[in-house]
């Protein structure tokens, strides 16, 4: 199949606005006579509020509002019905250094900050849960009364038959990996402005990934109707899970709406993104794998704790994918998965980029290549020993309705050139890392001596698209209206999607343009408005798939009306009819247009470039049904098929398909030192169909770089009272462009049978292979197994200190 | 209390009044609305506030306004002619070198502050020159490979002539 738009490199329809400094996103918005917001957090990780004093904020001039737990509605809400644990500011009680206590509004930021430091509150300290390890053990303090033991929510799977297949097995092998708290590190911090009209309707602007469930908790939080709120996201600076929760910048701006009747902004400032949070969880995880000595899977044990911090947030459905996303890409017949999301009085932790899946997926890619190692098998035939294909089906009932793993393993073999590589290494000895020495980091800093290179492979999948909403509802997970100007000239798509920077506005324009047969050019997508139309948001990798179904299918909906229009007027079959190159062409040779061109000349629109009469234009078709019909409106709309088993939690992690991807990871690692450079990252991701080439390899390096920062330097830093010692982009380091190496992208396509024109997602999948390749790569360089993320220098030296002795 | 001073920004004179503690950044946003430039920490850490200060690459967020006295700013607003883009930006536009978009003014800005100073970089110059600026989205591979290509049209076009 070819076709004229997709699959093409055009470029991305914000990219000019993007480029000029002309795109808006919400900080840059103002309105006359605006307030602004600051909130007070807590400066104590868990304690009672006694008192709160704020009456000399008040006094300040330019003060017009201030709200404390006090002011805020009786209700709890979340992202889970059956967790909602939060308050849109803090009743009675502080849960994590940053829980925000009071917000104020004045006429100017320095007022409203000032003010903030004005209130006092007194508190009466309470006993922390600092470590997400020991958070269950009886005579812990509870976070939440509600949460037992401070378990805020647990699973307990069993596939097949472990105790069985443990019978048969070979080799059995446990492994641990855990990992830190993670910031998404987005460069565009969370904004909010928020006003109201005549009739009291809010309208808040905010830098969101998900407007409608941002839409259903302010209603919910606030106590207004549905209909009373709207969401709109302007452009914004990257999410990547975070901002698909409710901020608290987003609540209170509207309180303080609602209570001053006045616009009111907010920005969080760095620290407080951090303390905000919502990334990445701190995961535990324990593996206990076993295989026959031909490499054969058998069985996974897999028990996993997850430090969630103050609020259960996305955490349900993150213990969840930390489980159900280990059922492929390998066949893998019995499963045990027993999960633990504890609460901690720390920042809030929730979702973010390869959703749950990440951590578990380094510790069992990494156990993958000690299995290898000690059965005498290349890591990387392992690999293609288990992997499945399309048309399997997973012990968690994931149904791979199109599944490249093994073609993606042989593209980053074939072009990383794994065997020579590979055999060069296998050559030399792999000596222990020395003790750190004075000599040894001399000799290093000359260069090249001491350092050593290593290669390293893993795998992954994921979701394209969650196949259930996360509250419960047979809704549309999307629906777009696509409107015709009257003289086809502009195609307008609206849709409640939201482009973060993944590209969705791009992606639904070139399938616009491919069903009419017009450029991108003539296509103009409106989108990120809860006004316009449903769209669950920009999570769990769902845009591309479910929101280009509807666009699709709105388009043709389009179409359909045009070419009907045209062959009642000829008196032709609208089946025989079809659009291509801005052109009306039909299957059964040429047509006489001329009665249609005629009218249309009539109309004097002062056109010199319509071809001859044998063709007619998409602009003259257009004209013809907006004649015969008014605006010629289509719409569309996606539902996911029902999808998964019947047992608990069955839910999460089904979608209408899977993406997955493979990466070889080469480093060199300087043996006296510690340091890491990742040399090079040569990935493979079975993405279905490329909607547009550039935007997919975007993704797989934005994930192989994400990653890679996972992998060597990101934790958020706690002292022992649970203050963040580095809730800045200086000290939470994220790679820069002297960090990342050499990133090459291989698309795999597979026409997967459910997604639009065969797509399925990048945006996520291409993640997951990242962090155990690099560390199975310093493992081939250095000896080390690095089992705590991330693989600092000390970790490393001290890893392969305790390994020597 | 404020000062008077003056300014050229993207070749245009101003005389703006600014407190002392006010910051490049905070002037050129909040009140001449040059929203292009991008705010991401205010501590001189992620270079999304990127101008060029009499040609020179700086944090806008770290420079107050009155350093700006009497010099000349370029921003993002001032680097296209019109709706011609500058050969960086066209780049970066064709290349893929733009996600979200947030570091994207300060990224072309440092861009074309190294190209005006080392005409035709090798792949590591780049990587130096941008490595104050951070992004999240691309792994700064599109970014360095648009860099290097509107070296090479620049030094084309020189040649041309």
């Amino acid at each position: 199949m070819s076709y004229r738009v997709l699959n093409s490199r055009v470029p991305r329809v914000d990219a000019f606005d993007k480029v000029t400094g002309r795109a808006q996103y919400t900080d840059d918005l103002t309105r006359p006579g605006m307030l602004y917001c600051a909130i007070l957090h807590s400066p104590l990780a868990h304690a009672r509020i006694v008192r709160i004093d704020t009456s000399r904020a008040a006094q300040l001039k330019g003060v017009k509002a201030i709200i404390t737990g006090r002011d805020v509605p009786d209700v709890t809400f979340g992202v889970s019905p059956a967790r909602y644990d939060e308050t849109i500011l803090a009743v009675d009680r502080v849960r994590y250094v940053g829980d925000e206590v009071a917000a104020v509004a004045a006429s100017d930021l320095e007022t409203a900050l000032e003010a903030v430091s004005l209130i006092e509150v007194e508190y009466e300290e309470l006993p922390a849960v600092l470590d997400g390890l020991h958070a269950m053990e009886p005579g812990m303090p509870l976070v939440h009364e509600k949460y037992a033991r401070n378990l805020c929510a647990e699973v307990h799977w069993n596939f097949g038959d472990c105790d069985a297949a443990a019978k048969e097995a070979d080799l059995i092998r446990t492994d641990t990996m855990s990992s830190k708290m993670q910031d998404a590190a987005f460069i565009e911090p969370q904004a909010v402005l928020a006003e109201t009209d005549g009739a009291g309707r809010l309208t808040m602007f905010s830098s969101t990934q998900a407007p409608h469930y941002i839409q259903r908790t302010l209603a919910m939080a606030l106590k207004l109707p549905l209909e009373k709120v709207r969401v709109v996201k302007p452009a914004v600076g990257g999410g990547f899970g975070p901002k698909a929760s409710c901020s608290t910048a987003e609540l209170v701006t509207c309180m303080l709406v609602l209570k001053t009747g006045r616009p009111v902004k907010m920005t969080f400032d760095r620290e407080e993104v951090f303390l905000h949070s919502r990334a990445r969880h701190q995961f535990f995880h324990t593996m206990t794998t076993g295989v026959k000595k031909d490499g054969t899977l058998l069985f996974l044990r897999h028990h996993c704790i997850l430090d969630g911090g103050a609020f259960a947030s996305f955490g349900i459905a993150t213990v969840y994918y930390a489980g159900s996303l280990l059922g492929g890409p390998y066949r893998l017949k019995n499963m045990i998965y027993d999960g633990y999301r504890v609460v901690t009085n720390k920042p809030a932790c929730g979702a973010q980029r390869g959703h749950g899946a990440v951590i578990a997926r380094a510790c069992f890619e990494t156990q993958l290549d000690r299995i290898a190692e000690e059965i005498g098998m290349d890591p990387l035939e392992l690999r293609l020993k288990n992997v499945m294909g399309t048309g399997e089906t997973t012990c968690n009932e994931l149904y791979m309705s199109s599944l490249g793993m093994r073609e993606c393993l042989e593209a980053v073999r074939d072009a990383s050139g794994w065997r020579q590589n590979r055999l060069a290494r296998r050559s030399e000895a792999t000596p222990p890392l020395p003790p750190p020495s004075i000599e040894g980091a001399e000799d290093s800093g000359k260069g090249g001596e001491g350092k050593r290179r290593g290669i390293g492979v893993a795998c992954g999948f994921f979701v394209s698209g969650a196949g259930y909403p996360i509250y419960r509802s047979t809704t549309h997970h999307a629906t777009v209206v696509t409107k015709v100007n009257e003289l086809g000239g502009s195609v307008i798509v609206e849709s409640g999607a939201a482009d973060i920077g993944q590209g969705s506005d791009t992606v639904l324009a070139m399938i616009t343009a491919e069903v009419l047969g017009i450029d991108v050019a003539d296509v103009k997508a409106i989108t990120g408005d809860s006004d316009l139309s449903v769209d669950l948001g920009a999570y769990s990798s769902r845009t591309t798939l479910m929101a280009g179904h509807a666009a699709k299918e709105a388009a043709e909906a389009c179409r359909d009306r045009i070419l009907a229009s045209v062959a009642k007027r000829l008196g032709v079959e609208a089946a025989d009819l079809y659009l291509e190159d801005h052109r009306v062409k039909s299957r059964r040779g040429s047509l006489d247009f001329h009665s249609i061109r005629e009218e249309f000349s009539r109309e004097h629109f002062g056109f010199t470039d319509l071809p001859a009469d044998g063709e007619l234009t998409f602009r003259e078709a257009a004209r013809v049904a907006f004649l015969d019909c008014g605006t010629i409106v289509g719409t569309g709309s996606y539902k996911p098929p029902k999808l998964g088993g019947s047992f608990k939690g069955a839910t999460v992690g089904t979608s209408p398909a899977f993406g997955c991807s493979a990466q070889v990871a080469e480093v060199e690692v300087d043996l006296a030192t510690g340091e890491v450079s990742v040399l090079k990252v040569t990935g493979a991701h079975d993405c279905g169909f490329a909607i547009n080439r550039t935007q997919v390899e975007g993704q797989m390096q934005g994930s192989v770089s994400m990653g890679m920062g996972e992998a060597l330097m990101e934790e958020v830093h706690f002292d022992g009272r649970g203050n963040i010692l580095n809730a800045n982009l200086a000290e939470y380091k994220i790679p820069t462009s002297l960090d990342v190496g050499q990133l090459n992208a291989i698309i795999v396509e597979t026409i997967e049978p459910n997604g639009p024109f065969g797509a399925k997602e990048v945006g996520e999948g291409a993640i997951m292979p990242t962090i155990p390749a690099i560390l199975n790569a310093i493992y081939d360089a250095s000896g080390v197994r690095i089992t705590e993320l991330p693989a600092t220098p000390e970790r490393i030296i001290l890893t392969g200190k305790e390994e020597t002795e | 209390m404020k000062h008077l001073i003056q300014l050229t920004i993207n070749s245009r004179q101003y005389e703006v009044a600014v407190e002392p503690r006010k910051t490049l950044a905070e002037l050129l946003r909040n009140d001449l609305g040059l929203t292009g430039t991008k705010i991401g920490c205010s501590i001189g850490d992620c270079g999304a506030c990127t101008v060029l200060l009499d040609g020179i690459p700086v944090f806008s967020c770290l420079v107050l306004a009155m350093e700006a006295e009497g010099r000349e700013v370029l921003t993002i607003e001032g680097v296209a002619d019109g709706n011609l883009l500058h050969p960086i930006q066209r780049a970066f536009v064709e290349r893929g070198a733009i996600q979200c978009g947030y570091c994207t003014p300060g990224m072309v800005l440092n861009s074309l502050a190294l190209i005006r100073h080392t005409p035709r970089p090798t792949e590591e110059q780049i990587r130096r020159a941008l490595s104050g600026n951070l992004c999240r989205c691309t792994g700064y591979q599109k970014i360095i490979e648009a860099v290097q290509e509107a070296a090479e049209m620049l030094q084309a076009a020189e040649g041309g002539q």
